[in-house]
């Protein structure tokens, strides 16, 4: 072990991993047509302007009293076609799925230097080059939201806000909604309400900046100092790695209610920036180890050993239970407490058609696989059973991300099918080929990173 | 000679130099009989040659031990012996038992793992445990070698051995 010596080592990015990602790519802007064509003429639609259309609101209106003025609001506007409804919830589920696996790349490497960790030492650059994602993801989030806020966001319709209709007072707004009106500076201040949501625009895009800037400036550093062996820079990342955290902490929390609570607008719960960040974190997790595995299977990552694995399959393993801790916090008040505007949530995800099998399938794929596969100590220190376990909790959380966001727009004329899977296809083979193109543009590793020699020590 | 009373103890200033000489006694066909360390020293257990621990699988059945007890406990309670109206819930339902179970699922494959672990290690509460050598609390490593289990050596040529191996100090010691 410590008589390695150490090889610069650069991955090549080559063209049979290109073809697999173009065709992977390709399966999927195929499902995607397909199912998006089926989506046009489908059965269901049909329906969607009469009985379950209906169905819904009955619902919806019977459990929660306040989102009965819904059905009014939605008359008052166009309607758009349930298939291109579908079409952009499952575009914004996708894009906030892999947002995280962006963010949270940097936020693992910036995580490693608060810590002063040395056993990473050899492998941050696989966070790193995830982190490439961002500024696709924040053109992405930006273009969508205002593609697709209408009919995902709710309280984006204007007739919501004003108690009266006229100057006077005297003709009550049948469309008002006492509840998202109290709301209402959350997204617009210092604007009108129903007007341009500045404040919300406003937080997405100093979000997106902030986090690209900090990526921008460890990435700097990192590659300074390959060229030059000097602990400076490893001293700057520890500092902008520790203010970035700071930034982190609060915006993960804001965005999540952002972009993924304020789809159920009525409802709120307190845990969800934590349960948005726990599902990102342990994706990205699972992301990073499945890279690395792939790398070594290449023949990549001298540096990085059985004891290494061991530490990513901890943390694959851990955090899938912190992700169940934090998902059965907000169900257990939820459930105790009973309260109709907060039961809301999880009866039309736990007992509703079609997410009823989703919401289960959840738990059995991110806690009760990851918890049972990966629990001895020889499960996380091989190849084979991290390539079984990782893929499983990437898919899980996506579905995850399917429960969080679909039920909220599509009501029960959610769809799970080719063009969902198609998109998430699509998404994956750029995610991929944006990954793995940074990647092969920088060292593996950093050979000048000072706890490197210590990484090759580590010993568990 | 009885087996198990009379032993070669070497000491050691230096782990690195420790696993070396672990290796050259074993490779030498003696079976070492236990090596004492002030702190826990990094591969000293595949220098050994120890057999994979069995404490995890111990561990993971007082756990679903205690997750049985725990829900058959609850449901029994709360199901069967004294009913209760908690929040217009069903008498037994799931979700307001998992943190009950948790805990004792932890509190049981934690309580059972140390007493498995005390009653392998030979550590029971009315028994002294040997010591071969103070130093191995403070700044010493000890290598103990069983006189009856040397491969064929006389006491002569195991202390050579040790010397040879780098202990900086070698002595006899038995026990009544």
């Amino acid at each position: 072990m410590g008589h390695l010596t150490i090889v610069e080592e650069k991955f090549i990015f080559t063209p049979e991993a290109k073809k697999k990602i173009l065709i992977l790519l390709g399966v999927g802007v195929f499902l995607f047509v397909v199912g998006l064509w089926l989506a046009t003429r489908g059965g269901h639609q049909d329906h969607a302007e009469g009985h379950s259309q209906v169905a819904t609101q009955q619902l919806v209106a019977s459990i929660d009293v306040a989102a009965a003025s819904d059905t009014h609001a939605e008359g008052e506007h166009h309607e758009t076609a349930g298939w291109l409804k579908r079409l952009y919830t499952t575009l914004w589920m996708n894009n906030i799925y892999f947002v995280g696996l962006g963010i949270i790349g940097l936020f693992f490497v910036a995580i490693q230097y608060a810590a002063q960790a040395g056993w990473s030492s050899g492998l941050k650059r696989i966070p790193l080059a995830m982190g490439h994602w961002l500024p696709f993801a924040f053109g992405l989030t930006l273009v969508l939201w205002f593609v697709t806020n209408h009919d995902i966001f709710h309280w984006t319709h204007s007739s919501l806000y004003g108690e009266y209709v006229d100057e006077a007072k005297t003709q009550p707004n049948p469309d008002y909604d006492h509840i998202i009106d109290g709301k209402a500076p959350y997204f617009f201040w210092p604007g009108e309400a129903g007007g341009f949501p500045i404040f919300y625009i406003a937080r997405m895009v100093i979000f997106f900046g902030m986090w690209y800037w900090f990526f921008t400036m460890i990435k700097k550093n990192m590659m300074a100092e390959d060229l030059e062996a000097d602990t400076k820079y490893w001293f700057k990342n520890r500092s902008i790695s520790a203010w970035f955290l700071v930034f982190f902490a609060v915006s993960s929390s804001v965005a999540a209610w952002d972009w993924v609570m304020s789809i159920d607008t009525h409802w709120f719960s307190t845990m969800f920036g934590w349960y948005v960040f726990a599902s990102w974190w342990v994706t990205a997790l699972a992301m990073i180890t499945l890279i690395v595995v792939y790398l070594k299977d290449a023949g990549y990552l001298k540096v990085v050993n059985a004891n290494h694995l061991h530490d990513l399959g901890k943390f694959v393993f851990a955090f899938s239970i912190f992700w169940t801790y934090i998902w059965f916090s907000q169900f257990l008040l939820i459930y105790y407490a009973n309260i109709p505007e907060e039961t809301v949530y999880f009866i039309e995800r736990m007992t509703t058609s079609p997410y009823s099998w989703i919401f289960f399938t959840n738990l059995i794929l991110n806690f009760v696989l990851p918890f049972l596969l990966l629990m001895t100590r020889d499960a996380k220190r091989h190849l084979s059973m991290l390539k079984v376990v990782c893929p499983i909790v990437i898919v899980g959380h996506w579905f995850d991300f399917y429960n969080m966001v679909t039920p909220g727009v599509m009501k029960n004329d959610g769809g799970l099918g080719l063009l969902e899977i198609g998109t998430a296809f699509i998404f994956l083979a750029a995610f991929l080929w944006i990954t793995l193109n940074s990647l092969s543009k920088m060292p593996l590793f950093g050979k000048n990173h000072p706890l490197l020699e210590e990484s090759l020590h580590h010993h568990i | 000679m009885d087996a198990d009373k009379h032993f070669v103890v070497g000491i050691f200033n230096d782990e690195d130099v420790l696993l070396d000489g672990i290796r050259k006694v074993r490779s030498s066909g003696v079976k070492i009989q236990e090596v004492y360390s002030p702190f826990p020293v990094h591969g000293i257990d595949e220098a050994l040659g120890y057999k994979k621990s069995r404490l995890p699988i111990a561990a993971f059945m007082f756990g679903m031990t205690g997750t049985s007890l725990a829900l058959l406990m609850q449901i029994w309670m709360l199901g069967y012996d004294w009913p209760m109206i908690i929040g217009g819930k069903n008498f037994a339902s799931l979700p307001p038992f998992i943190p009950v179970t948790f805990e004792l699922t932890v509190l049981l494959s934690a309580l059972g793992m140390v007493g498995t672990f005390m009653i392998v290690s030979d550590m029971k509460p009315y028994k002294w445990p040997r010591q071969f050598d103070i130093r191995s609390t403070d700044d010493m490593h000890v290598m103990a070698i069983d006189l009856a289990a040397n491969g064929g050596k006389s006491k002569d040529e195991l202390k050579r051995l040790l010397s040879d191996s780098g202990a900086v100090e070698v002595n006899e010691k038995s026990f009544e």
